[in-house]
């Protein structure tokens, strides 16, 4: 038995290649079979994938397809009962007739209601009047703020189509329509499309920093670690052996996520297979790095849960811009994504996913993971030799 | 049996405040919560890039882009000048949306036309898409009205007036802040009981606790009532941070707030126990912590509207204790939420938390057996 780390280390140099293999195979071993045999494993990296793919295909969706609103006609009218009838017809809406706004605020208090949409009486005589100014009220529940938006955006489109379609059927001499829009890559618009490659972004980060975090420090905690560094085996390697099977179930889990998403969820996918694999392995360098360190750093397991939690999983749910725009938040904080791997790696997917493979997109997003790989696994190294010093 | 239920009380809370590295779970990720999801967490849509391909052979498409130019919404406003820029534009993510005007823009308004004008969106986001359709079909309808207007010209696009209630400049912290009064309950709930069986189970010293003259209901409460404790002052930093740091309005009664919080707290620790007495390491206790944690938050309508899943999911979400929590918490803060509504929230949650304390009194006792 070697004393110390530093002759350890020593020893490791005097021998032979072959020797350094064959110990480095014997390690991988013993740590694909810790994988197999812990149900902790089995559960982060094959159950939880699944879960939270479903949670993000089925129960995270920001697609407002269809509000109960109510439509108050203060003076029917052929013009304003047509109107009326694009909101029936609209894919979007749910829609309550009444004659009355006071019919419908009570039911918009208690949350039953997205929205009402008033029709003033005047509105007939001012779309016929040269110059006149017709207009449309409309009253959303402002709780919550982004689907009040789209309901907001929605009652705009049907007024669009609505007078589109007046213009049309007047012979294109009555009214000028307003925007016509068109969505690329995503045309049915399905939340899902962009959220999925999301929730494969969140599973490689929880394979990577929590699973790896979570064992190692286990074994710190019961000083297994230390038993291992006390044997000819180097730091290095021993991080090595660790990285490699975690690296492969990292993988592994992403490719069960895409099988699902693809034949599941129909999600598309444009890109190619090489390219998916290659941004998520220059992913998972820097995501088990960071499990390994946090590991070292803390030797306790709570710790280093709640550690890769706050490091790891928040960030890449809140900082990474699959759910919530980069530009939107304050400055401070958009200076700190950069810092987030996820935060390169969600657009490399969603690409991959729903456009194709956009090398120049791709090749800066794998230098920059492979950089923090680098510099990560670096203090992880640095990190677990001083702990045993 | 009071003695000893506060005796244990007593030594629960000092094994959690005396060890720095409980503490630092208590406070560090509260307050990182508490910053990062109320300035991050916004589906609100500000400052993305614009293109815009202005073929227009008059001035009004110029006018129009001047108009884009100056919405508050938009960083840059940049033109391309053939459609093979427009396209690289999105392909590459560096404009949201592209605005073409076509070539007879001009013309057609004054004839009276439908003018064409066509936005093209990026959908891979597809909701920052959608709202940035919004703002876009907005500006050109508003244009178009206006000129409209000032040429006295008959039947226009009419304007849409939008009142927004409960929140009138959707701002998105006053969605989002009381949103956070209940997951962080629901957080510190589930992680102060984790610490404390499961960390006292692998150490072996709950079989001691077992076997000394406490009873099992007693054990449960002496375990129970501190999370619950914790979880209240916890919840009361964050309404005070809601309050004097965000300033949401206050509009109901923090009585009734703190009653069903108190409720709330109880279900969680039930569900936290429960874990705990089926798991047989305090890794197990994390994960089925985490597992729980994860679905319950992301069902629960944080972040995004219950009425969007589909049907079958939706009758899950009735067992989600947050829910009805989260529920509350906005509604007090921005709607005034009443007694009656609150009550019709917090009875669920009561049912909830007879049921998980009860299993977990029950399997606590199978295991002694």
């Amino acid at each position: 038995m070697t004393a110390s780390p530093g002759t350890g280390a020593a020893d490791v140099r005097a021998c032979s290649p072959g020797a350094r293999v064959r110990r480095l195979a014997a390690l991988m071993k013993k740590e694909t079979l810790q994988i197999v045999r812990d149900p902790s494993s089995i559960l982060i990296s094959l159950v939880l994938p699944v879960v939270l793919l479903f949670l993000f295909g089925y129960g995270v969706s920001l697609d407002a397809t269809r509000n109960r609103i109510g439509l108050v006609l203060e003076l029917p009218s052929p013009t304003s009962r047509g109107l009326a009838a694009a909101f029936q017809a609209s894919p979007y809406f749910d829609t309550r007739i009444g004659l009355d706004r006071r019919e419908f605020e009570d039911s918009l208090v208690r949350g039953e209601l997205g929205g009402i949409v008033v029709i003033p009486s005047t509105f007939a005589s001012d779309m016929a009047r040269r110059g006149g100014a017709p207009r449309v009220q409309v009253l959303v529940d402002g709780t919550d703020p982004n689907t009040a938006a789209l309901v907001d955006g929605h009652v705009q489109g049907v007024i669009g189509n609505w007078v589109a379609q007046r213009a049309i059927e007047a012979g294109g001499k009555q009214a000028v329509a307003g925007a016509q829009s068109r969505m690329w890559f995503n045309a049915e618009l399905t939340s899902r499309y962009f959220l999925v490659p999301g929730a494969i972004a969140i599973v490689m980060a929880l394979v990577g920093t929590l699973l790896t975090a979570l064992v190692v420090a286990r074994e710190w905690e019961r000083g297994t670690m230390e038993a291992m560094m006390a044997t000819p085996v180097s730091s290095v390697e021993l991080l090595l052996g660790k990285i490699v099977p975690y690296f492969v179930l990292g993988l592994g889990s992403m490719t069960l996520c895409t099988v699902i998403a693809v034949s599941l969820f129909h999600v598309p996918f444009r890109g190619s297979a090489g390219a998916l694999y290659a941004v998520s392995s220059a992913f998972l360098i820097p995501a088990l790095g960071q499990g390994l360190l946090i590991s070292a750093a803390t030797k306790n397991q709570f710790l280093a849960a709640q550690l890769a939690l706050m490091t790891s999983f928040l960030p890449t749910f809140l900082l990474s811009g699959f759910l919530f725009e980069i530009g939107s938040m304050p400055r401070a904080i958009q200076v700190v994504t950069p810092l987030v791997p996820a935060r390169w790696l969600i657009p490399s997917l969603e690409s991959v996913f729903l456009s194709g493979d956009l090398w120049p997109v791709l090749l800066k997003s794998i230098g920059i993971l492979l950089l923090y790989g680098v510099v990560v696994l670096a203090l992880a190294v640095r990190t677990t030799r001083k702990r045993v010093a | 049996m009071w003695t000893r239920l506060l005796a244990l009380i007593v030594k629960e809370l000092l094994v959690l405040l005396r060890d720095p590295r409980s503490r630092v779970i208590l406070i560090g990720p509260p307050v990182i919560q508490l910053i990062v999801f109320s300035f991050a967490a916004t589906l609100e849509v500000k400052h993305v890039d614009v293109v815009v391909f202005d073929r227009d052979d008059g001035t009004s498409g110029g006018e129009l882009a001047r108009r884009i130019e100056g919405s508050p919404s938009f960083r840059t406003v940049t033109p391309v000048h053939d459609p093979a820029e427009l396209r690289r534009a999105i392909d590459q993510q560096q404009a949201i949306a592209a605005v073409e005007i076509g070539p007879s823009f001009s013309r057609d308004l004054v004839a009276g036309r439908p003018a064409s004008v066509q936005i093209l969106l990026d959908g891979r986001r597809s909701n920052a898409a959608q709202l940035v359709n919004g703002y876009l079909g907005q500006i050109v309808s508003t244009y178009i009205a206006d000129e409209n207007q000032a040429a006295h010209r008959v039947a226009t696009v009419p304007r849409v007036v939008t009142r927004n209630w409960f929140n009138p400049t959707l701002d998105a912290q006053w969605f989002m802040v009381p949103g956070l009064i209940a997951s962080i309950a629901l957080m510190i709930g589930l992680i102060v009981t984790g610490l404390s069986v499961a960390r006292e189970r692998e150490l072996g010293t709950f079989d001691q606790l077992m076997v000394s003259p406490l009873r099992t209901p007693e054990i449960l409460f002496g375990k129970a009532l501190p999370p619950i404790l914790i979880g209240c002052i916890h919840v009361t930093i964050y309404v005070l941070a809601t309050i004097f740091i965000f300033d949401v309005p206050l509009r109901g009664s923090l009585l009734l707030l703190y009653v069903s919080a108190l409720v709330f707290l109880a279900a969680v620790v039930g569900v936290g126990l429960f874990i705990s007495a089926l798991a047989a390491t305090q890794q197990q206790a994390i994960l089925g912590a985490f597992l729980f944690m994860v679905p319950a938050t992301l069902l629960s309508g944080f972040a995004t509207p219950i009425a969007n899943m589909p049907a079958w999911l939706q009758v899950v979400t009735v067992i989600d204790p947050l829910r009805y929590f989260l529920a509350v918490t906005r509604g007090v803060f921005l709607k005034g939420m009443a007694l009656p509504e609150v009550a019709l929230n917090t009875a669920p949650l009561v049912l909830i938390a007879a049921i998980t304390l009860t299993a977990a009194a029950w399997l606590f006792r199978r295991r002694m057996e």
